[in-house]
């Protein structure tokens, strides 16, 4: 393969960096130019990364697309992708353009610095998902947080300084036990290495410490219930496209991280600790839905559907089947599209009544039929409507979940219950009913930019739905590896205990 | 035929895409005529098709896609199409294309026909991709496909607050059906490690009366997974407990609730447990269950049905009603007879569904029989396809020889729940009680909306018009300036009613030995075993359709008895004494409130789930995430004085702490139960 030569994911990860670069050394006043050049350059790396996918080996279950070069001693810059995490590079950079887009005209103060800020964001996000060296992953993992605080902090709502701190509080209490597990595996294992550091077996009793640092992160991450409070609010605060990534890309982390270091390398301590995901997990789905039935506030509602998902994800890694694994992969990348597109629905009608208060909307079909469309197909994906992508990770990780243990099935699938409750509750609120209220007497439709965002996350919701294969066949061979490996890692610690 | 299979199942969907993206440039007669015109050509084929595979045996499948692919799970878009499905395949085309037809005439008056015809064929393809489907995740897909469809054409009218809420209801009560049909389905591929139908059924005989470990209980594998898909036939199919969105559904437009609410969807759950029968005739303990609940079924709607005003509520408690009758006679093994009460209700019961939305549409939307009276004369041709279709659901007939369509089905399971000897012979006698009340409550509706006075208009000088702005009748966009003298609906609405009524007469007599014959003359094969192929499956001590024959004399008489009596009764209450009425009522008053209240499951149920969901989830809220976590990491920043910089609440803090901790001793206990279960 000609595309194995050029280090095509470096390309990717850092093309955004150039454009923000770029951007830096505009005029003051150049609002318009710093939009386009962020537009253009979050496209092209849309572009450039699709040979990532079409010349991805799908039959490979090892990283591909591999660069590695010295760097900090013994710390190498080594990128790769394999069939768990390359479809969120995908993701990363097919949703970068569309938050570009929905900032467009919602963003009219410091339009430099915030396209700057989503550039950089890019391109440590995709960092996250390609790095293959432990602390270069760790900064990546780390730095992220650093334009989203900003984002939040600085484009963000009344409150936003609370939720800013709040959420880099939450994260920052699991970033510092992480960093000190992977000093400690640093120091055991030799290497920073990722790919060989998951094969190293890691003495058993040390496992349950290092995984229970990691789990403080990734738990913050995800969110999982209890420590995932900081959500809320900061989508609250947050712009629309912060939301956005937020919810798409940034909760998408934990999950990844579960599955590149908690299952591979720490698989007894996966083991053990599995009753504990499943307990929080389930809280989480029932817990969260409950919650989000009883919000005022849309993005709230949303924010609290999204931790109820995650709840799904959670369970089904901590499956060990194929299935599970399978599912929350498919969960996390459904998720990322249909919460993306529910944020970016509450962003079309913010951005006309600035007001994100469930009560101040209602009969919005009468004069925005395209609008209660759009917003139908992405409740109904939600919900997990079979034929929709939100169905297929929510069945295989129920399914998966069911293998493992029949309780956490049980109250799990409670899920489906409360799901329809909040989100058509939310949807007959705001879009059905007589359009009573004076101040939307006057409301207008989707326009044709908000039209352009909306169109490929509805087909891909549908798509994904009618058809996964695209998403299963690349994560095959990858999950099977990781599955069979765990099998392999549990079996030999049963033997001598 | 995999062609006409092809057709069959997306012509209807070609339409919806149409109609619905396209109907507002295509204008919208073009759209009706289109939606209806491919729907009358499924129609065609789909009977072409039920010729070709119920008595020329030509069972096949027709590979459409890959769906889902993970691990040792491989499930893919197939359409199977063998004598079951073929039977399924002629009731939805052919009912779906006449209410089509019908909603031309019914919705002329709507400004948005080309949604309404986009969501009726959306219905119909999704109820088609239910029938066909290969294996249990497809019609998942189609279960809940068709209950996206009921949701957006309950709530068509979306200006009706009533309309939302019954839409939302539909959805929900649904949603706790399918969260039984989806742990069926998760537990079936844990046994099986396939959802296919050819696989479960290969695998099944080698599981009956293994155990199985279910929420840390040994319980029958193929009795516990039975009953779990069970669940979900209950909440499509409306059955007792499960029924509560049914009539509340009545707020859709009429049409819908001929093709829904009454001759498709709600079938559903009966067609579930016919094609799913290798899987119930190894699991008696779960048949017993289906048996129980179909007899509940038929007897609490009959009593609510009672004494319901509203012409669609009454005929929606019915068809609640019937759809028990259906599931006893699956509970008893009697499957075929059950799908033949099925195909001939999908008939009478859309004409007395369409009937009754051509006495509203005359009535200029009216709903509430106590306004109505004196429609014989006036709308003559309505009048007799009503009768028409209560004869055939009261199963007028001759016993032992012929009678209307209702008669040929319902008394079979009547037979057959009285051969099955269920313990005191419930099952038998709650359905003949049902039977003398659905005619009781059939003759009523009749002689209330067509035969006592006119209490309408200036008949009764009533202010009609008033009634308009009442709430629960189809009160879509109205002309208030023609007359408001009830009229005979047009020719477009009739027909359909004409077509109907024809299957209402003859269906029992044409199609009675296909399905449940068992004479075996001529040392021939019993004729329905013949008809239904591999698609039934009747275990080797299932023979209750021949015990069903071998019953004692009066049992066939016991159904057309309480049919007169039911017949009589009415006549006395409703022409000869209509003060009798209000007098039982009064006399009997704690009991006309049980049943007018519907037995109070709606309040109870409000009671029990709806409040307390939102005040648990204001609780978690604002006490949980709020007080209890929020209030921990506020308090803990705060102790150090780092965060909000205020004074140092110590004693808060305190608190918040310990509820902190409380609450991971939640968390520590669940796994250690959770933890518990993996053990085994």
């Amino acid at each position: 393969m000609s595309v194995a030569n050029i280090p095509i994911l470096s390309f990717v990860t850092f093309l955004p960096l150039l454009g923000a670069i770029f951007i830096a050394f505009l005029h003051n006043d150049a609002k318009g130019n710093a939009r386009w050049i962020a537009l253009w350059t979050t496209l092209i790396t849309f572009l450039i990364s699709i040979p990532i996918w079409t010349g991805f080996d799908k039959a490979n279950a090892g990283f591909q697309f591999v660069e590695s070069a010295a760097w900090l001693g013994p710390i190498k810059y080594k990128m790769g992708v394999d069939g768990i995490s390359m479809l969120f590079v995908l993701l990363t950079t097919f949703l970068m353009p569309i938050c570009i887009l929905a900032s467009w005209e919602s963003v009219e103060e410091r339009v430099k610095e915030y396209m700057i800020a989503f550039l950089v964001l890019e391109t440590l996000m995709l960092g996250v998902f390609c790095a293959l060296d432990l602390f270069l992953f760790y900064l990546f993992f780390e730095a992220v947080l650093i334009p989203m605080f900003l984002i939040i902090g600085i484009w963000g709502g009344k409150r936003r300084i609370y939720a800013s701190f709040k959420f880099f509080l939450y994260t920052l209490l699991g970033s510092v036990l992480m960093l000190l597990a992977m000093l400690s595996m640093y120091s055991i294992g030799g290497t920073s290495d990722i790919p060989t550091l998951m094969t190293t077996k890691f003495p058993v009793n040390l496992q349950s410490w290092l995984w229970l640092a990691f789990l403080a992160s990734f738990a913050v991450k995800m969110p999982m219930w209890p420590v995932h409070t900081w959500l809320p609010d900061a989508h609250v605060e947050a712009p629309t496209a912060g939301s956005v990534i937020l919810a798409a890309i940034l909760l998408k982390m934990g999950g990844y991280g579960f599955l590149r270091f908690s299952l591979p390398m720490l698989p007894v301590a996966s083991h053990d600790f599995a009753p504990l995901i499943f307990a929080l997990s389930v809280i989480a789905i029932i817990y969260t839905s409950l919650v989000a039935l009883a919000q005022e506030d849309v993005k709230k509602l949303i924010a609290y559907s999204s931790v109820a998902h995650m709840g799904y994800v959670t369970m089904g890694i901590f499956t060990f089947t194929v299935q599970g694994i399978d599912g929350a992969i498919f969960q996390m990348l459904s998720h990322g599209i249909v919460s993306a597109a529910l944020f970016l629905c509450v962003g079309v009608v913010y951005d006309r009544m600035h007001t994100r208060e469930i009560a101040a909307y209602g009969g919005l079909v009468s004069r925005m039929p395209l609008y209660a469309f759009t917003f139908m197909v992405f409740t109904m994906a939600n919900v997990g409507l079979p034929g929709t992508s939100g169905f297929v990770g929510e069945f295989l990780t129920l399914l998966g979940a069911f293998q493992a243990n029949t309780w956490v099935a049980f109250f799990a699938t409670f899920g489906v219950i409360l799901s329809a409750g909040y989100a058509l509750y939310l949807y007959r609120r705001m879009i059905f009913g007589e359009l009573v209220k004076p101040s939307l007497q006057t409301i207008t439709d989707m326009g044709p930019r908000e039209i352009a965002i909306m169109a490929p996350l509805l087909a891909l919701t549908i798509l994904f739905g009618v058809y996964p294969a695209p998403i299963l066949d690349v994560t095959r061979a990858s999950v099977k590896s990781l599955v069979a490996q765990y099998q392999t890692a549990i079996k030999t610690a049963a033997i001598k205990p | 035929m995999t062609t006409a299979a092809l057709l069959i199942v997306f012509l209807p969907l070609l339409g919806a895409l149409i109609a619905g993206f396209f109907g507002r440039v295509l204008g919208e007669r073009p759209s009706e005529v289109l939606t209806t015109g491919l729907l009358l050509l499924a129609a065609a084929l789909s009977w072409w098709v039920f010729v070709q595979v119920g008595l020329g045996h030509a069972v096949f499948k027709v590979p459409v896609m890959r769906w889902i692919t993970s691990g040792d799970l491989d499930v893919a878009w197939t359409l199977r199409v063998d004598t079951l499905t073929a039977v399924m395949l002629v009731v939805v085309t052919t009912v779906s294309s006449l209410v089509h037809l019908y909603s031309i005439g019914y919705m002329h008056e709507d400004d948005s026909r080309q949604r309404f015809f986009a969501y009726l064929s959306l219905f119909t393809f999704a109820m088609l991709m239910l029938v066909t489907s290969d294996n249990l995740l497809q019609m998942f897909f189609g279960w809940e496909g068709v209950g996206l469809a009921s949701y957006l054409l309950i709530g068509f009218w979306y200006k009706k607050p009533s309309a939302n809420a019954a839409a939302i209801k539909a959805f929900v009560v649904n949603r706790v059906g399918d969260f039984g049909f989806a742990l069926g389905i998760f537990g079936l591929f844990a046994v099986v490690h396939s959802i296919s139908l050819d696989q479960i059924f290969a695998a099944v005989p080698a599981l009956a009366g293994k155990p199985f470990e279910f929420l840390g209980y040994q319980v029958d594998t193929l009795t516990c997974i039975a009953l779990l898909l069970f669940m979900g036939a209950m909440g499509k199919s409306a059955q007792f407990l499960l029924h509560t969105w049914l009539p509340d559904a009545m707020e859709g437009p009429t049409p819908v609730s001929a093709l829904i609410h009454a001759a498709t969807m709600v079938t559903a759950g009966v067609f579930m447990v016919a094609r799913l029968s290798p899987i119930f005739e190894l699991a008696p303990e779960a048949l017993k269950v289906v048996t129980a609940v179909g007899a509940l079924t038929a007897f609490f709607a009959a009593t609510v049905g009672l004494v319901q005003n509203d012409i669609k509520r009454v005929i929606a408690y019915s068809t609640c009603s019937q759809l028990g009758y259906m599931f006893v006679a699956c509970g008893v093994g009697a499957y075929s007879a059950g799908i033949f009460h099925l195909f001939t209700h999908a008939f009478f019961k859309a004409l007395l569904f369409l009937g009754a939305g051509s006495v509203i549409h005359a009535m200029h939307h009216e709903q509430d029989m106590r306004n109505m009276g004196g429609l014989a004369k006036i709308i003559p041709k309505t009048w007799a396809m009503m009768l028409i279709g209560t004869l055939a659901l009261t199963g007028v007939g001759i016993p032992h020889f012929v009678g209307f369509a209702g008669f040929h089905s319902k008394d079979a399971i009547i037979e057959a729940a009285y051969a099955a000897h269920t313990p005191g012979n419930y099952a038998f006698w709650a359905l003949v009680t049902a039977a003398f009340m659905t005619s009781f409550y059939s003759w009523r509706l009749m002689f209330m909306t067509f035969h006592q006075p006119a209490r309408w208009g200036d008949a009764a000088g009533a202010d009609h018009a008033g009634a308009h702005d009442a709430p629960g009748h189809d009160d879509h966009a109205h002309d208030h300036t023609h007359d408001h003298t009830p009229h005979e609906s047009p020719l477009v609405m009739l027909v359909p009613l004409y077509v109907l009524a024809t299957g209402a007469v003859l269906a029992g007599i044409v199609f009675s030995k296909m399905f449940i014959g068992t004479e075996t003359a001529r040392g021939m094969m019993d004729p329905h075993k013949d008809f239904w192929g591999a698609a039934i499956f009747e275990g080797a001590n299932n023979h209750i359709l021949h015990a069903m024959h071998e019953i004692p004399h009066w049992v066939g008489f016991a159904p057309f008895v309480a049919m007169l009596a039911g017949f009589a009764l009415a006549y006395v209450y409703y022409i000869q004494s209509p003060h009798l009425p209000a007098a039982t009522a009064k006399a009997f008053r704690p009991l006309y409130l049980f049943f007018l209240n519907k037995w109070y499951i709606d309040e109870l149920y409000d009671f029990l789930f709806v409040r307390p969901a939102f005040a648990l989830g204001r609780l978690l809220w604002k006490a949980g995430d709020g007080a209890i976590i929020d209030g921990t990491i506020d308090g803990t920043a705060s102790t150090v004085g780092w965060f909000t910089g205020k004074a140092v609440r110590l004693q808060t803090g305190y608190v918040y702490n310990y509820a902190f901790v409380m609450l991971i001793g939640v968390a520590a206990i669940l796994t250690y139960m959770i933890a518990g279960g993996i053990g085994r």
